[in-house]
C-alpha cells in the first residue's frame, strides 16, 4: 500500500515570499498558490478548499510589522482565527490549517516549516472529507460554515475586530479582547448553527426534533435559531404535520 | 405668594391610561408632556394578542390612538424619561426629569429597520418576555411610536456598523443622557403595573421549566408579531400543545406572598387566552382553566365565560394547584390540586400561570419624589370619593397604579384624571397650545391637473426590491404628470420642504406619494400639501412598500412592475380628484346631563369647573339616586356625609341649573348643536348644549324568587341596610344568597356590585352583633381588587361562605312558621338544612326601566341586558358611536360609586374636547345629495348607521340630506341609493372607476 500523500496548499504573500519560492525545494504534495497578502485570504476560499478534499492548508504571511500593506497580515490573523473556531465546530481538525509569519530572507525557515506541516499532516491521516468516501455530515458542516463566513454578521464583526481592538470602539472605550473573543466565539457558533439548519432545511422542510438531532443541540435553542432565522428571513413555516411545525429555508437576498 | 398657573400637564407613564388621559388633555386646549421610561409609548397593551370581551386584537384598536399621540402638535413626547425632582404647589409645579440617550436622533431617524438588519449583535428581546431574540439597535415593536431607533447601551460593542449603513446620518454615539424642567399646572400619574415575578411561586416551576410561562408570555405566544409568529408552540421543543393548563391567581389573592389583593383582571385574560389559544391551534387543544372564583364581574364578561364553557369547551376546575411538576423526558407538566376532597394529579403539554399585578417598580421611589402616599400594598393612595386624586393637590392618578384594574377602567379613570387636572388650571386653557395656521387655498377648479410625484426609497424597504429610479421615469411619461421624483425617505422633515417647494415651482395642484401605507402617512402629506396652499384632498398615495416590496420580496421584476400599476391607477383618480371643504360647526359650549345622582352630578361639577354651563335633569324631587339609599361603606366613609356635601356644591354652583322631578323628552341636533326640551314644573323648557352625558343609573331588581314579597323574614340587601341602620335588625341566624336575578339563564351577567354589598353587611351585623351566624351561599365570590380585604376579614370574622351553582340553587321553604334554606355543602358533600331568622337577598342591580326611552330619543343603542351601549367596550367606554353623546355610572353597567365618579369625571373630560372648541372642524369625505335626483325613498336614512341622513320638505317635496357632522364617509347610502342621488366625496364613482381601469389597462391591452 501506498504511503498517504497529504494534498497541501500553501499561500504564499508575494512580499515575504520574494524569492521565487517556486524554485524551493518542497515536497511535490505542496501546491503553492502565491497571492499580494495574507489578508487577501478569504475565508470561504480555505473552507472552499477542504470541502474540495485537501489535507491542509497553509498560510504564510510577513511578520508582525512588517506587512506591506500596513495591516494585512493582522487581519489573516483575525480571520484564521474564526476559520479555525468553524473548524471545530465542523469536526475538522483545526490544525489542518496554519497561519506563519515568515520574513523573505528566510528560505530555509519556508522549507522547514513546510515540511513539519507536510509531516503533521502525515500524521493526522487523511482529511474526512477527502478520498473515496468522505465524511456526509462534515461536508454539511462546512458548507454551513462557508456560508456562515460569508455571511455580513460574521464578515462584520472579524473585519472590524482589530480596528475595535486597537482603537476601542466608538464610544471611546477600550475593548478587552478576552470579552471580544468570547462573544465572537458564541456569534460564530449560532451563525455556523444556524446556516447548518439552512442547509438542512434548503433540501426539504425538517422538524425541530430532526433538526436539534443533526445539529446536536437542544430543541429548545434550535426553536430560538429558528426564529432568529425567521426574523432575518431565513426561514418559514412550510406546514404542520399533526403537533409539528416543519420548517424550510428561505433563498437569502 | 401663589405663582400664576400653567396651561400645561405633566403625565407620568405612556401606557394606554396615559395615552388618553394626554389625548383628552391636549384636545382640551392643554399642553401635555407625556414621559415614558421605555424608548416606546403604549405600555402592557401593546403586547397583548386579543383583548376581552370583544377579542379586537389588541394593537389593532390602540395603534391608532398610538399615532394620534405622537402626532399631536400639544403632545410633547418624552420617552426613555423618568422624573427626578419637584418643586411647586398645584397650578403652578416645576419638575425635573431626566432623558436617558437613546443614541440616535429622534429629529433624523426614519424608523427604516435597515440599521437593526445589519446589527451583528442580539441581546433578549424583552419585549417578547426573553422568548426570542432582537438586535442591540432596535425598536420594542413594529408599530412603536415614536418609530425612532435605540441603541441597548448594554448590549452594543460599538462596532460602529449602524453609523455605516445609516443613510439618514441619525446615529450619534456621543449623545449624553440630559436633564430638563417642566412647567405644568397639574401633573397625572399612569404608570400602570409590573407583573408578579412567577419565581416567587417556586412550586410551580416557573424558570425552571420551560413550557411553564406566564400568561404576559403566552400573549407574546398568541400574537402574531411575538415570538412564535403567533404559532402556539412550547419553548422546550417547539412542539404543539394538546392541553394546556391555565392556573390562576398565580401571585395574587395570596397571604404568603403578602398580595392579599386580587388581580380584577386575570380571570378574563385567563379565559380569553384559553379561547384565543383554541383559535390558534390547528389540532384539537384542551384547555383547563384552574381557579378559586371565576371574577367575571364586568360588563357582559359572564356571557364571555359561558360562552368560554359551552361554546369553546374550555374546562374549569375549582381548586388551588398545590404543585406543578416537569417528567424531564417529554416536557410534560404535572399539575397537583385537590378537587372534591380528592386529591388529583393531571398531565399536560404546557402551563401558563395567570399572573398578578403588581406595584410598578420605581412606585416608591416615585412617591418620593412626588411626596405621594402609598397604600399597604404600595398602590398609589386613594379615596372612595376621590378615586383619581393623589394624597398631594394637583397630582392625579388613573389606571393600574391605583389598583388592579382592566383596560376600559383604566381608560375611563384616565379620562377622569384629565377632567381634574384639567379643572384645576382651566383658566389657563388655550395659553399653551401651538395654534396652526395655513395659507389660504388656491383654488385650482379652472386649472388643469398638474401632478407631482413622489416615489420613496423608504431607505432600503422599498428602494432595496422595487427599482424606484424606474417607477419615477415610468410616472414622469403619464399625462399630467409635470414633475416625478425620487427620494431617500418621502416622510423625513426635508422632503416636506421639497414637497411645499415643488408644488410652488411647479404650480402642481394634485400631490401623490407612493410609499409606505397611508393609515399611518396620509395625515403627514395632507398636511404638507395644505400647508403649501393646496386643498388637503388633493393628495393621494400608493402603498408599494406593503403591497410591492413587502409582499413580492422575492420577485423584485414584479414588484416593480406592481409598483407602476398601483402608480398608474393611483394618478388617474388623483386626476379627478376635487377639492373638499372640511365642514365648521358651531359649538353651543353647554352640557345637558340626563341624570342627577352621583354621577350625573359629578360630571355636572366637573363641566361647571371647566367653565361650561351645565343644565342637569333628575326625575326624582331629589337628587343622589341610588346613593341616597348607601347608609355605610365598607371602606367606611359616611356616604350620607359626602351625599350632602356633593348636593351643596351642585345646588350653589351658578354654572349648574338644575332640574328636580324632570324629564327630558326631545333631543334634536348633533354634536355641538343640540336643542332639547325639559318638562320642569309642568311647563316644557328648551335649552340648547353642545354635549349630553347619559347618567340615568340603575335600579334595584325585585325578587320573585325565594319566598321573597311573601314572608316578610325574606329581605333583600338593601332593605337589610336600611333595617340596620334604623336598628331593626335582630337575628341569630342569617342566610344571605347571591346572584338574585343576575348569572341566571335569562339574566346570565354579574351584577358586580352584590357580592361586595353582602360582605358589608355581613360585616356590619358582625359588628352589632358578633353572636349571629351568617352563611353567604355564592356561585364565586367576586370580591375584585382591593375588596378582597374584606371578603378574608369577613372569613376571619368568622362568616360562612359556601358555594352553590346554578344546578343546585338552595331552597327556601316556610316550614310550620319557620323560614328553612336547605342547601348543598360541597366540601362536606351533604345538604344542609338551617332554619335562620332572616333570608337576605342579594338581589341584583338592573337596568333602569327609563333607558329604552331615553335610548330611543338619543338614538343610541343598549345592550341586550338593556344597559346602555358604548362606542367601544375596550378603549371608548364613556362615548357613544355618535358624537357628542356620552355615558357614565350605572346607566353604563352596575358599579361602586368610586367606579361611578371615575366614569363621571371621565364623561366630563370627554365631552371637555368638544365644548373646550368654539368650532370643530369635521372630516371633509362626507356624502351629499343631489336634491332633483333624490326621490325620497329613504333608504339611505335606514342605512346610515349614525343618523346621519335627515328628511327635509323642501318646496312641497321631501328630500334626503346629510348632516355633515354626524357623516362618517363610509358612502354606504350612495351605494344603495335607487337614483344614484348620493355621491360620497374623494370616493366618487367616477375616481373609483378611472382608478380600477387604470390598474386593469396593462393586462387587458397585453
Amino acid at each position: 500500500m501506498q504511503a498517504f500523500e497529504p494534498k497541501i496548499i500553501a499561500f504564499a504573500c508575494k512580499w515575504c515570499t520574494s524569492k521565487e519560492v517556486e524554485e524551493l525545494q518542497v515536497p511535490s504534495n505542496v501546491k503553492i498558490v502565491k497571492v499580494r497578502c495574507s489578508g487577501r485570504i478569504d475565508p470561504t476560499i480555505i473552507l472552499e478548499l477542504f470541502t474540495r478534499g485537501s489535507d491542509g492548508t497553509i498560510v504564510f504571511g510577513c511578520p508582525l510589522g512588517e506587512c506591506h500593506y500596513e495591516t494585512g497580515n493582522l487581519h489573516a490573523e483575525k480571520k484564521i482565527k474564526m476559520l479555525k473556531k468553524l473548524m471545530s465546530l465542523s469536526g475538522l481538525n483545526s490544525e489542518r490549517l496554519r497561519l506563519e509569519w515568515i520574513s523573505p530572507l528566510e528560505e530555509a525557515k519556508f522549507t522547514e516549516i513546510i515540511r513539519d506541516f507536510v509531516g503533521q499532516m502525515k500524521t493526522l491521516g487523511c482529511s474526512p472529507l477527502a478520498g473515496e468516501k468522505p465524511d456526509v455530515n462534515m461536508l454539511i458542516n462546512l458548507e454551513a460554515a462557508k456560508s456562515a463566513a460569508e455571511d455580513f454578521r460574521l464578515r462584520v464583526l472579524v473585519g472590524r475586530e482589530k480596528w475595535l481592538l486597537d482603537n476601542g470602539n466608538v464610544y471611546g472605550e477600550p475593548v478587552n479582547e478576552g470579552e471580544f473573543d468570547a462573544l465572537l466565539d458564541e456569534i460564530v457558533k449560532a451563525e455556523f448553527i444556524r446556516h447548518k439548519i439552512h442547509y438542512l432545511t434548503r433540501e426539504k422542510p425538517r422538524s425541530l426534533k430532526e433538526l436539534a438531532a443533526f445539529v446536536g443541540i437542544k430543541p429548545a435553542l434550535v426553536l430560538r435559531h429558528i426564529m432568529n432565522m425567521r426574523r432575518k428571513g431565513m426561514i418559514a413555516l412550510d406546514r404542520i404535520e399533526g403537533t409539528t411545525p416543519l420548517y424550510k429555508a428561505l433563498e437569502v437576498q | 405668594m401663589a405663582e400664576e398657573k400653567v396651561g400645561a400637564v405633566l403625565v407620568v407613564g405612556g401606557g394606554v391610561a396615559g395615552i388618553q388621559a394626554a389625548l383628552d388633555l391636549a384636545d382640551s386646549g392643554f399642553k401635555v408632556y407625556l414621559i415614558d421610561q421605555s424608548p416606546s409609548i403604549g405600555g402592557v397593551m401593546s403586547k397583548l394578542d386579543k383583548t376581552f370581551p370583544t377579542n379586537d386584537c389588541a394593537m389593532c384598536i390602540l395603534a391608532p390612538k398610538l399615532v394620534a399621540t405622537g402626532r399631536h402638535p400639544n403632545i410633547n413626547l418624552v420617552t426613555n424619561g423618568e422624573v427626578i425632582g419637584l418643586n411647586g404647589e398645584a397650578g403652578n409645579f416645576e419638575v425635573k426629569i431626566r432623558k436617558r440617550s437613546r443614541y440616535i436622533n429622534e429629529e433624523k431617524c426614519n424608523g427604516c429597520g435597515l440599521c437593526a438588519q445589519k446589527c451583528p449583535v442580539e441581546a433578549i428581546d424583552m419585549f417578547n418576555e426573553g422568548l426570542s431574540d432582537r438586535s442591540a439597535i432596535y425598536i420594542e415593536y413594529p408599530q412603536s411610536v415614536p418609530l425612532k431607533f435605540m441603541i441597548d447601551r448594554e448590549k452594543c460593542i460599538g462596532c460602529g456598523t449602524c453609523q455605516e449603513i445609516c443613510k439618514a446620518e441619525a446615529i450619534e454615539y456621543d449623545q449624553q443622557d440630559s436633564e430638563a424642567t417642566l412647567k405644568v399646572g397639574s401633573i397625572i400619574l399612569a404608570p400602570g403595573f409590573e407583573p408578579f415575578d412567577a419565581r416567587l411561586k417556586s412550586e410551580y416551576g416557573y424558570g425552571r421549566f420551560p413550557n411553564v410561562v406566564t400568561s404576559i408570555e403566552f400573549e407574546r405566544i398568541l400574537s402574531a408579531s411575538g415570538p412564535y409568529g403567533g404559532l402556539v408552540l412550547r419553548p422546550s421543543d417547539g412542539e404543539i400543545p394538546r392541553k394546556i393548563a391555565f392556573i390562576q391567581c398565580v401571585g395574587s389573592r395570596d397571604a404568603q406572598l403578602g398580595n392579599n389583593y386580587c388581580s380584577a383582571a386575570c380571570c378574563m385574560y385567563g379565559i380569553k387566552e384559553a379561547v384565543i389559544a383554541k383559535e390558534h391551534v390547528p389540532t384539537k387543544l384542551d384547555c383547563t382553566i384552574f381557579y378559586m372564583d371565576i371574577r367575571a364581574y364586568g360588563k357582559e364578561f359572564d356571557d364571555y365565560y359561558n360562552r368560554a364553557k359551552e361554546e369553546h369547551d374550555i374546562r374549569f376546575v375549582r381548586s388551588r394547584v398545590a404543585s406543578v411538576t416537569e417528567d424531564p423526558s417529554t416536557g410534560n407538566l404535572h399539575v397537583y390540586y385537590v378537587e372534591d376532597g380528592e386529591p388529583k394529579t393531571e398531565e399536560f403539554n404546557m402551563v401558563v400561570l395567570s399572573i398578578g399585578m403588581q406595584p410598578p417598580k420605581n412606585a416608591e421611589k416615585l412617591a418620593e419624589v412626588l411626596g405621594i402616599k402609598l397604600n399597604g400594598y404600595k398602590f398609589c393612595q386613594t379615596e372612595l370619593f376621590s378615586p383619581v386624586e393623589t394624597s398631594k393637590p394637583g397630582i392625579f392618578v388613573c389606571g393600574a397604579f391605583v389598583a388592579p384594574k382592566d383596560i376600559p377602567e383604566s381608560v375611563a379613570q384616565a379620562s377622569g384624571a384629565a377632567a381634574r387636572a384639567m379643572s384645576l388650571i382651566a383658566s389657563e386653557r388655550g395659553k399653551e397650545i401651538v395654534k396652526k395656521e395655513y395659507p389660504p387655498e388656491r383654488d385650482v377648479t379652472l386649472e388643469e391637473p398638474r401632478i407631482g410625484v413622489f416615489v420613496c426609497h423608504c431607505g432600503i424597504n422599498i428602494g432595496g426590491i422595487v427599482n424606484v429610479p424606474e417607477v419615477v421615469e415610468y410616472a414622469k411619461k403619464l399625462p399630467n404628470v409635470v414633475y416625478a421624483e425620487a427620494n431617500l425617505y418621502t416622510c423625513s422633515q426635508d422632503t416636506q420642504e421639497i414637497i411645499r417647494e415643488k408644488i410652488k415651482e411647479y404650480n402642481l395642484n394634485r400631490v401623490v406619494v407612493a410609499s409606505c401605507t397611508p393609515r399611518t402617512h396620509e395625515p403627514l402629506f395632507r398636511e404638507t400639501v395644505r400647508e403649501a396652499g393646496l386643498n388637503p384632498y388633493l393628495f393621494e398615495m400608493a402603498n408599494i412598500r406593503d403591497q410591492c416590496s413587502w409582499v413580492h420580496m422575492h420577485e423584485p421584476e414584479k414588484a416593480t412592475e406592481k409598483a407602476k400599476d398601483l402608480v398608474r391607477s393611483v394618478l388617474a383618480k388623483a386626476r379627478l380628484l376635487k377639492p373638499l371643504k372640511k365642514p365648521i360647526i358651531d359649538v353651543t359650549p353647554v352640557g345637558l346631563i340626563i341624570g342627577g345622582g352621583v354621577s350625573g352630578m359629578t360630571a355636572a361639577l366637573e363641566l361647571a369647573r371647566q367653565g361650561f354651563e351645565v343644565h342637569l335633569v333628575e326625575r326624582e324631587k331629589e337628587p343622589g339616586g341610588h346613593l341616597r339609599k348607601i347608609h355605610y361603606l365598607l371602606e367606611g366613609e359616611d356616604p350620607k356625609e359626602r351625599l350632602n356635601r356633593l348636593v351643596k356644591e351642585v345646588m350653589e354652583n351658578g354654572k349648574i341649573h338644575v332640574y328636580l322631578g324632570a324629564e327630558v323628552t326631545e333631543v334634536s341636533g348633533f354634536v355641538g348643536n343640540f336643542k332639547s326640551k325639559i318638562i320642569h314644573n309642568g311647563e316644557e323648557k328648551e335649552v340648547e348644549h353642545g354635549i349630553v352625558i347619559v347618567a340615568t343609573g340603575a335600579v334595584e331588581y325585585k325578587p320573585t324568587e325565594y319566598l321573597y314579597g311573601k314572608d316578610p323574614r325574606v329581605i333583600t340587601q338593601r332593605e337589610l341596610e336600611e333595617k340596620i341602620t334604623r336598628g331593626e335588625f335582630k337575628a341569630k341566624n342569617v342566610v344571605m344568597i347571591q346572584c338574585v336575578g343576575a348569572r341566571t339563564e335569562e339574566k346570565p351577567n354579574c351584577a358586580r356590585i352584590c357580592c361586595g354589598q353582602a360582605i358589608k353587611n355581613a360585616l356590619k351585623i358582625k359588628e352589632v352583633s358578633p353572636e349571629t351566624d351568617v352563611y353567604i351561599l355564592y356561585k364565586d365570590v367576586r370580591s375584585y381588587g382591593f375588596k378582597e380585604d374584606y371578603y378574608r376579614k369577613a372569613a376571619e370574622k368568622g362568616v360562612l361562605f359556601i358555594n352553590y351553582d346554578n344546578g343546585r340553587k338552595p331552597k327556601v321553604t316556610n316550614e310550620n312558621g319557620k323560614l328553612k334554606v336547605t342547601f348543598w355543602e360541597p366540601t362536606i358533600k351533604e345538604e344542609i338544612e338551617i332554619k335562620p331568622d332572616a333570608v337576605v337577598l342579594s338581589a341584583a342591580t338592573v337596568p333602569n326601566p327609563d333607558n329604552k326611552r331615553v335610548a330611543e330619543m338619543l338614538k343610541v343603542p343598549l345592550t341586550k341586558d338593556g344597559f346602555f351601549l358604548e362606542a367601544h367596550m375596550k378603549l371608548r367606554p364613556v362615548d357613544f358611536a355618535t358624537d357628542g353623546i356620552f355615558l357614565c355610572g350605572m346607566a353604563h353597567s352596575p358599579k361602586f360609586i368610586d367606579e361611578s365618579i371615575a366614569q363621571a369625571c371621565a364623561a366630563a373630560s370627554r365631552a371637555t374636547t368638544i365644548l373646550s372648541k368654539k368650532t370643530l372642524e369635521m372630516e371633509g369625505i362626507v356624502a351629499s345629495v343631489d336634491e332633483d335626483l333624490c326621490s325620497g325613498c329613504r333608504i339611505c336614512e335606514y342605512l346610515c348607521p349614525y343618523g346621519a341622513i335627515e328628511m327635509k320638505e323642501k318646496n312641497g317635496k321631501i328630500t334626503a340630506h346629510v348632516i355633515e357632522a354626524l357623516c362618517k364617509g363610509c358612502g354606504v347610502c350612495g351605494t344603495a341609493c335607487p337614483t344614484k342621488a348620493i355621491t360620497l366625496g374623494h370616493f366618487t364613482t367616477e375616481e373609483i372607476m378611472a382608478q380600477v381601469k387604470a390598474a386593469l389597462m396593462e393586462e387587458i391591452t397585453a
